[in-house]
C-alpha cells in the first residue's frame, strides 16, 4: 500500500485541492502551501539529476569506460561551478568573511561580476547557443535531401512553407507587396484554423489525463514495481 | 554519373558552406532592406505605447543561452521602450540560466536612462515551478520571491510599493502588463492558460520563430494582446521604436538565407524528379 | 579582440562549430565541457535561488521558532513537510527505500493535473471555441474590398471576405480528422482530407518559421565571431 496506494493517494488530494482552490478562495492560504511544496520537489528533482550525473561519470572513470577522459572534463566543469556557485557562498556565509576575489572577479555568488557569471557568459553561453546554431545548416541540408514534394499534401506544405518563408522577411515586401500580405492572410486564416483545432483537441486530451490522474485511474506516472 | 545524379548526391558539407556564405555576405557588405511591421507586432507595439509614466509591468523573461540569438534583441528593444517611457519594471524568470541574461539586458540599458535598481526596474531572479509559480504569483509575489536575484528583501525595494496610491506590489494585477519573452515551455502558452484567464491581466508576448504559429489562436482570440515572431518580430519593433539593432541588421543576412533554403528545396526538387524521370534516382 | 575571455568564447564556438565538418575530439570536449557546466549552474542556481530562500531559511526559521523564543509560523512549519519530502526524493539512490521517491512524484503529479486541468479548460478551451463562434462575412469586409487600392490590397480585401468562412470550415474540417471513433469514408472522409489540407498548410506554415528560427540561431554565433572575435564592423 504504501509503495503504490499512497503516492496515488497523495496525487488525488493534492490534485483536487488545487481544483478546490480555483473555486474556493477561502482555501488560497493552504493552495499557496500547496504550490510551494511542489516547487521544492521539482527544484529537488534537478539536484537529484545532477547528483545522477556526477554518479554515471565518477563510474565511467573509475571503470575506465569509453570516453572517461571527457568524463573527467565534465567533472572538472561542474566542479568549478558548484565550487563557486554552491560551497563557496555557503563558506563565505558561515565565516562572514569579507570580499574573496581572484583578479578583478568575485569569487563568491552568482551575479554579474563574479568569476561563476563570467564563466557563464563566455563558456556556457556560447556552447549552448552554438549548439542551437548548428541547426541552421543542417536544415538547409535538410530541405535540400529530404524535402520531396511527390504528394498532394507535401505540395500545400511546401507551398506555404514558401511563402511563409518569403513573406516574413523584408525581401518578401520587395518582390511584390501582396507577398507579406498573403503571409499575413495564411498565417491568420488557414494556420491558424487548423492550430486551433489542435489546441482544442490538446486541451480536451489533456483535460481527460489530468481527470484520471486526479479520480486515480492513472498510475502509468509511478513507474513499474 | 550525369550532372543531376552528382547534385543529388553532392556531400552535405557543399551545402553547409552556401549556407556559411549566404548568411555572412549581407552581414560584411552591410546590406540592409526595411522592414514592415506585422499586424500582431503592430499590437504588441501599441500595447506598450498605452503605458504611462509611473505604470509597472510584470516582464517574464523565459528563455536561456539557447533563445538568446532571437529573444536578447527583443528584449533589450522593450526594455529601452519601457525606460523611455518611465515605465517600470519587475523582471523575472522560470528559465534556471534566464536569470543572468536579463541582468546583462538590465545593465545593457538602464544607464542609459539613468535608472536606478530597486527604484526603476528589480531583478527577481529565477524560480522553479512552472505553472505553480505562474498561479502563486497572481495571488502573492513575495511568497514565490521572499528576496530578489541579489539577496535583498523585496520590502526593502522602493518599487515594490509603488502600486497605486503607494500600495505594495504584492500580485500580478498589482501590474499593468504582463510583458512575456520566452522560448518554450514554460512560456506565453501557460502564461496564457494560467494568468491571463485567471487574473484577467492583459498580456503581450515576444517569443521564439519556431513557436509563433501556435500562439496565432491566443491573438486572434484576444488573449494576447500582441505576438513578435522571432528575429524578424524583433527587427519589426525595433523599426516602430526607431531603434534599430540586431533585430534590423540581420534581416538582410535572413532573407538572403531563406531563399537560399527555398532555392535548395526547387533544386533539390528538380534533381530528384529528373533522376526519376531517368530511371537513377536515389530511394 | 585582446581579451582572453573573447578568445574562450570563439573557442568553445568554434569547437562546435567543427562538428559541422566531421565528428571531432575538440568537439566531443566541448560537449561533455558543456555538460559538466551547466550541471554545476543548475545546481548552484537551484540551491541559491530556490531551496535557500523558499526551503532552508523558512525551515530553520520555523524550528529555531519552535525550540526557542518566538512562536513560529504556521507556513514555516508547514514547509518541513516539504523539506521531507524533498529528503524522499533521494531516496531514489537507496535499493530498499527507493520507493518513497514516489510520494513526492505523486504529489507532484497532482499538483500539475490539478493546474492542468482548471488552465487548459479556461485558457484553451473555452475561449478558442468561443473565438471561432464568428459571422459568416466579416464584418467591415465588403467596404474594405471596394476601397482597396492597387492588385495587392484588392487581394488581400478579397481573401479577407472569406476568412470566417475559411476559419469556420477549416477548424470543423481538422476538428472531424482528428476524431478517429468515426471511419473517415464518404462525407467524413471528404471532410477529413480537407482537414489534412489545412493542416498541411499549417505545417508548412510551421515549418517557414522554424527555418526562420534556426538561422537566427546561426546569424547570432556568426555576429560574435564576426564583431567581437575578428573586429570586422556588422551592426548598426
Amino acid at each position: 500500500m504504501l509503495r503504490r496506494e499512497v503516492p496515488i493517494l497523495l496525487a488525488m488530494i493534492v490534485g483536487w485541492f488545487m481544483v478546490g482552490e480555483f473555486f474556493f478562495p477561502w482555501a488560497e492560504p493552504a493552495g499557496t502551501e500547496v504550490q510551494q511544496m511542489a516547487v521544492i520537489i521539482t527544484a529537488t528533482g534537478v539536484i537529484l539529476g545532477v547528483a545522477n550525473v556526477i554518479r554515471i561519470n565518477l563510474l565511467k572513470v573509475s571503470r575506465r569506460e569509453r570516453d572517461w577522459r571527457y568524463s573527467i572534463l565534465l567533472l572538472v566543469g561542474l566542479g568549478v561551478m558548484a565550487l563557486l556557485g554552491t560551497i563557496l557562498p555557503v563558506v563565505h556565509a558561515a565565516v562572514h568573511g569579507g570580499g574573496w576575489k581572484i583578479g578583478p572577479f568575485n569569487l563568491v555568488g552568482i551575479t554579474d561580476g563574479t568569476l561563476f557569471d563570467r564563466l557563464y557568459n563566455r563558456v556556457y553561453v556560447p556552447l549552448s547557443a552554438t549548439m542551437y546554431g548548428l541547426l541552421a545548416f543542417y536544415i538547409a541540408s535538410a530541405a535540400f535531401r529530404a524535402f520531396r514534394v511527390r504528394t498532394m499534401d507535401a505540395t500545400l506544405l511546401a507551398v506555404a512553407a514558401i511563402i511563409v518563408m518569403i513573406g516574413r522577411v523584408p525581401l518578401g515586401e520587395k518582390i511584390w507587396d501582396g507577398i507579406p500580405l498573403l503571409t499575413d492572410w495564411i498565417m491568420n486564416v488557414p494556420q491558424l484554423a487548423a492550430k486551433r483545432a489542435i489546441l482544442i483537441g490538446a486541451a480536451l486530451g489533456g483535460i481527460a489525463t489530468g481527470l484520471k490522474i486526479l479520480l486515480g485511474i492513472e498510475r502509468n506516472f509511478l513507474g513499474s514495481d | 554519373m550525369s550532372l543531376t545524379q552528382r547534385i543529388e548526391s553532392l556531400d552535405r558539407r557543399w551545402i553547409f558552406l552556401v549556407m556559411l556564405v549566404a548568411m555572412s555576405f549581407p552581414l560584411i557588405v552591410h546590406m540592409k532592406l526595411p522592414v514592415r511591421a506585422s499586424p500582431e507586432a503592430r499590437g504588441f507595439y501599441e500595447n506598450i505605447e498605452k503605458l504611462q509614466a509611473g505604470d509597472v509591468v510584470y516582464l517574464a523573461s523565459d528563455y536561456d543561452p539557447g533563445g538568446k540569438a532571437e529573444l536578447d534583441p527583443m528584449l533589450l528593444a522593450v526594455l529601452d521602450r519601457l525606460f523611455q517611457k518611465n515605465v517600470k519594471i519587475v523582471g523575472a524568470t522560470l528559465w534556471p540560466a534566464g536569470s543572468p541574461l536579463l541582468e546583462r539586458a538590465y545593465k545593457a540599458e538602464a544607464p542609459k536612462y539613468n535608472k536606478v535598481y530597486g527604484v526603476d526596474y528589480v531583478h527577481l531572479g529565477f524560480k522553479e515551478g512552472k505553472e505553480n509559480v505562474m498561479v502563486q504569483l497572481g495571488k502573492s509575489i513575495r511568497e514565490v520571491f521572499p528576496v530578489d536575484y541579489y539577496g535583498t528583501p523585496l520590502d526593502s525595494l522602493p518599487l515594490m510599493h509603488s502600486g497605486l496610491n503607494g500600495k505594495p506590489i504584492d500580485k500580478l494585477n498589482d501590474t499593468k502588463l504582463l510583458v512575456n519573452i520566452s522560448i518554450g515551455y514554460p512560456g506565453t502558452k501557460e502564461w496564457v492558460q494560467q494568468v491571463r484567464s485567471r487574473f484577467n491581466l492583459p498580456m503581450i508576448s515576444g517569443c521564439a520563430a519556431v513557436s509563433a504559429p501556435e500562439y496565432f489562436p491566443y491573438v486572434q482570440s484576444g488573449q494576447l494582446s500582441g505576438l513578435l515572431g522571432g528575429l524578424a518580430g524583433a527587427a519589426e519593433y525595433e523599426e516602430m521604436i526607431d531603434r534599430p539593432g540586431w533585430g534590423v541588421t540581420g534581416m538582410a543576412a535572413q532573407s538572403l538565407a531563406h531563399v537560399t533554403i527555398v532555392l535548395l528545396i526547387v533544386l533539390g526538387n528538380f534533381v530528384y524528379f529528373w533522376n526519376r524521370r531517368q530511371g537513377v534516382s536515389r530511394p | 579582440m585582446n581579451d582572453p575571455w573573447i578568445w574562450i568564447e570563439a573557442i568553445m564556438t568554434l569547437a562546435i562549430l567543427s562538428y559541422l565538418y566531421k565528428d571531432n575530439p575538440v568537439y566531443k570536449a566541448a560537449e561533455y565541457l558543456f555538460v559538466g557546466i551547466a550541471s554545476g549552474y543548475y545546481l548552484s542556481i537551484y540551491f541559491q535561488n530556490v531551496l535557500v530562500p523558499n526551503l532552508f531559511v523558512p525551515s530553520w526559521r520555523g524550528v529555531h521558532a519552535a525550540f526557542g523564543p518566538g512562536t513560529p509560523a504556521p507556513t514555516d512549519l508547514i514547509r518541513l513537510s516539504s523539506l521531507m519530502l524533498a529528503v524522499f526524493m533521494f531516496m531514489r539512490f537507496s535499493p530498499k527505500g527507493a520507493w518513497l521517491s514516489r510520494w513526492p512524484l505523486g504529489a507532484l503529479v497532482g499538483a500539475y493535473a490539478g493546474l492542468a486541468v482548471i488552465g487548459l479548460a479556461q485558457g484553451d478551451l473555452i475561449p478558442q471555441i468561443d473565438s471561432n463562434l464568428l459571422p459568416i462575412i466579416t464584418p467591415g469586409s465588403w467596404s474594405t474590398l471596394a476601397g482597396a487600392q492597387g492588385l495587392a490590397q484588392g487581394m488581400a480585401a478579397f481573401l479577407g471576405l472569406f476568412s470566417n468562412v475559411v476559419l469556420i470550415v477549416g477548424l470543423l474540417a481538422t476538428l472531424v480528422y482528428f476524431f478517429f471513433s468515426l471511419e473517415h469514408r464518404g462525407f467524413t472522409g471528404r471532410t477529413a482530407k480537407l482537414g489534412v489540407y489545412f493542416l498541411m498548410i499549417s505545417f508548412g506554415a510551421s515549418y517557414g518559421f522554424t527555418v526562420m528560427a534556426r538561422i537566427s540561431l546561426a546569424l547570432d554565433r556568426l555576429r560574435f565571431l564576426f564583431e567581437d572575435w575578428l573586429g570586422i564592423h556588422i551592426s548598426g
